[in-house]
């Protein structure tokens, strides 16, 4: 590799100018490597993303590494605390091990938290940008409607979607999605609106620019970033959400466990055994301070005026 | 000096507000030939900038162009549809605005932005626009052109930036390049620099060029004509020597009287009495005339017109210095 670059500069300062053009379109990195390596100084983010990508795998190789079936007890040993013989992390009040719910908890609380941030934020993104650049009637329509959602509590409005829609994992995204939509589309919004007044939008109309191309080229690309923070935090926030609707027997039904359930099962003991409650508890803080702390780092490796 | 390339004739633009009627521009009336530097110069809210934008046919809402004729290369741009303004603008037609910084996209590379403009209007290939850019970079003066084009703005100077805003304006070889105060934002030093550079693309490139300023110093050095405005109406225009050198108009006098001459520090700033009006409430007849000092009862009578002296020189006063 250097030595081609050592090549390209000898040939460049030897031959004629156009050549040196010619040389320096290879000497652009992509921008790829340009994030990667503006996110990997950030050793911090680096380590919360390291953290979720373990989980994750964790998580989805479930079957692969439990150890036991995480339905089913030994009630001989109920309660057993960390450390106890071939379960590492314990068993729970019904005798389950903890690991092995943990990993299986894992599928479900990641999902129900990820999916529907993800897809809430695509949605609110183009209901934003779209609301916020052509206003007006446009924007009456779209906001006002997303108003009436706010008129309702979060959590209120999510158990009365999912309660129409029935008990089940997808469900319970599926109205996570709807009540996440207004709240990150006021976020995408008042980007927008703020990034519409800029003078570069302007300079982009006077060079002839379509309205389209503003708004995917220009507006979009610069109001992600408060996107891209508030999702994250409402990662952590909805495995919570989630796990309240499983409790409520709205998301997934025991004995499948998921970590806001196995936090509810421990209640009962949490003086006799705090670790049925407190292993999924402080897995739970983890992953969210992770997404958090991720949401930071990509935000600034991803804004050119923060990188370094 | 060549054929006409922009006129602006009888232009009017106003602002409607909720319960008012902002006059911004009120019949102005000016050209540009190819070739040619002319300067508007006034002072803020003069209507300046909002002319402008009319010729772009960009004039932000609830502003709209009442009445006027804008004629382009010969091209009726009031009767052209959306789509076709905006195949002029960047094309035939571009600008360059007073604020650099925030005029080139945080999120791109100088290169990408100058390129954006090549690939929509010339439908070059990002390679060859690429190559392009660079060479536009250094028609503009920026040295190792290549290596600028990965920077973002916000790695540059204030100079360079502006550079860069003129490298994009300059892309597709526009026949008018519109200028709004893009040296104010800079120090006195680049902003020299930026004069010459555009003097020399003119020398070089033979397009027209339109320079809004409120420095008439900036017109006296950059400019062959100048047209000055005052509360959306052009009370003096012609030649940058001529007008300086001897205004005809009383408020040109009074504004040349307004700046500091070197060699005479004993020599106090003549301010102009009083501020502009109201521009959503103009006085009838010339609206200078409560502050000019040669205001007589006819001057708020009626409506003054421009008033052609032969020479290239118009003047919209009753009564001008000879």
């Amino acid at each position: 590799m250097s030595v081609v670059n050592a090549r390209l500069k000898e040939r460049a300062t030897q031959t004629t100018a156009a050549v040196a053009a010619e040389a320096s379109m290879f000497r652009r990195p992509s921008e790829w490597r340009i994030f990667w390596e503006a996110f990997s100084q950030d050793r911090l983010a680096l380590a919360a993303a390291a953290l979720i990508g373990f989980v994750c795998l964790a998580a989805a190789l479930a079957p692969v590494l439990s150890p036991y079936d995480p339905t089913v007890g030994d009630n001989s040993l109920r309660l057993a605390p960390l450390g106890t013989a071939g379960h590492v992390l314990g068993l729970d009040g019904q005798g389950r091990d903890i690991l092995s719910r943990l990993l299986w908890g894992g599928r479900v609380s990641l999902a129900i938290a990820l999916l529907p941030v993800a897809v809430a934020s695509l949605i609110s993104v183009f209901l934003g940008l779209v609301a916020g650049f052509f206003g007006g009637k446009v924007d009456m329509l779209i906001m006002r409607t997303l108003d009436v959602f706010f008129a309702f509590p979060a959590v209120l409005l999510a158990v009365a979607i999912a309660g129409v829609l029935g008990p089940g994992m997808l469900n319970v995204m599926l109205s996570i999605t709807i009540v996440l939509i207004p709240y990150i589309s006021r976020v995408a919004y008042m980007a927008t609106v703020t990034v519409k007044n800029e003078l570069f939008v302007d300079q982009a109309r006077v060079s002839g620019a379509r309205p389209r191309q503003i708004l995917f080229h220009h507006i979009l690309p610069n109001t992600l970033s408060p996107v891209i923070v508030y999702g994250s935090t409402l990662v952590g926030i909805m495995i919570v959400l989630g796990a309240g609707l499983s409790f409520l027997g709205l998301g997934i039904t025991p004995p499948k466990p998921d970590w806001g359930i196995m936090c509810a099962d421990g209640r009962n003991f949490l003086l006799v055994a705090p670790h049925v409650s407190a292993v999924p508890g402080v897995m739970l803080i983890l992953v969210a301070m992770s997404f958090n702390i991720v949401g930071d780092g990509l935000r600034d490796a991803l804004d050119p005026k923060l990188r370094r | 000096m060549g054929e006409a390339l922009l006129e602006v004739d009888d232009l009017h633009t106003h602002f409607h507000l909720k319960n008012k009627v902002v006059r911004a521009v009120n019949g102005v009336s000016f050209s540009v030939r190819r070739g040619e530097i002319v300067g508007i110069a006034g002072e803020s809210g003069a209507g300046k900038s909002v002319a402008c934008l009319s010729i772009l046919r960009l004039v932000p809402y609830p502003g709209r162009i009442e009445r006027g004729r804008i004629l382009l290369t010969g091209q009726d741009l009031l009767r052209k549809s959306e789509r076709q303004m905006r195949e002029l603008r960047g094309q035939t037609v571009s600008m360059v605005f007073e604020d650099p910084l925030n005029s080139l996209d945080p999120a791109f590379r100088v290169g990408d932005l100058i390129s954006e403009a090549l690939i929509l209007h010339k439908a070059l290939s990002k390679r060859e626009a690429r190559r392009k850019a660079s060479d536009l970079l250094r028609l503009v003066g920026i040295p190792d052109p290549e290596g600028r084009l990965d920077n973002y703005a916000h790695e540059l100077s204030g100079g360079m930036q502006q550079r860069v805003m003129i490298a994009i304006a300059l892309s597709c070889d526009p026949a008018l390049l519109i200028a709004d105060n893009p040296t104010t934002a800079l120090d006195v030093t680049i902003q020299i620099q930026i004069l010459d550079l555009v003097k020399q693309l003119r020398d070089r490139l033979g397009m027209g060029v339109l320079w809004i300023t409120h420095d008439l110093g900036v017109v006296a050095k950059l400019c062959d004509r100048v047209v000055i405005m005052y509360a959306g109406e052009v009370m003096e225009q012609g030649d940058v020597y001529g007008v300086l050198k001897r205004p005809r108009h009383p408020y040109t006098r009074r504004l040349i009287d307004a700046l500091p001459k070197l060699g005479r520090p004993e020599q106090r700033l003549m301010p102009i009495e009083g501020r502009p009006p109201d521009p959503a409430n103009l006085p009838a007849g010339c609206p200078f005339a409560p502050r000019c000092y040669k205001a007589r009862p006819e001057c708020e009578a009626h409506d003054v017109p421009l008033m052609g002296a032969g020479d290239g020189r118009a003047v919209r006063c009753l009564f001008p210095e000879d």
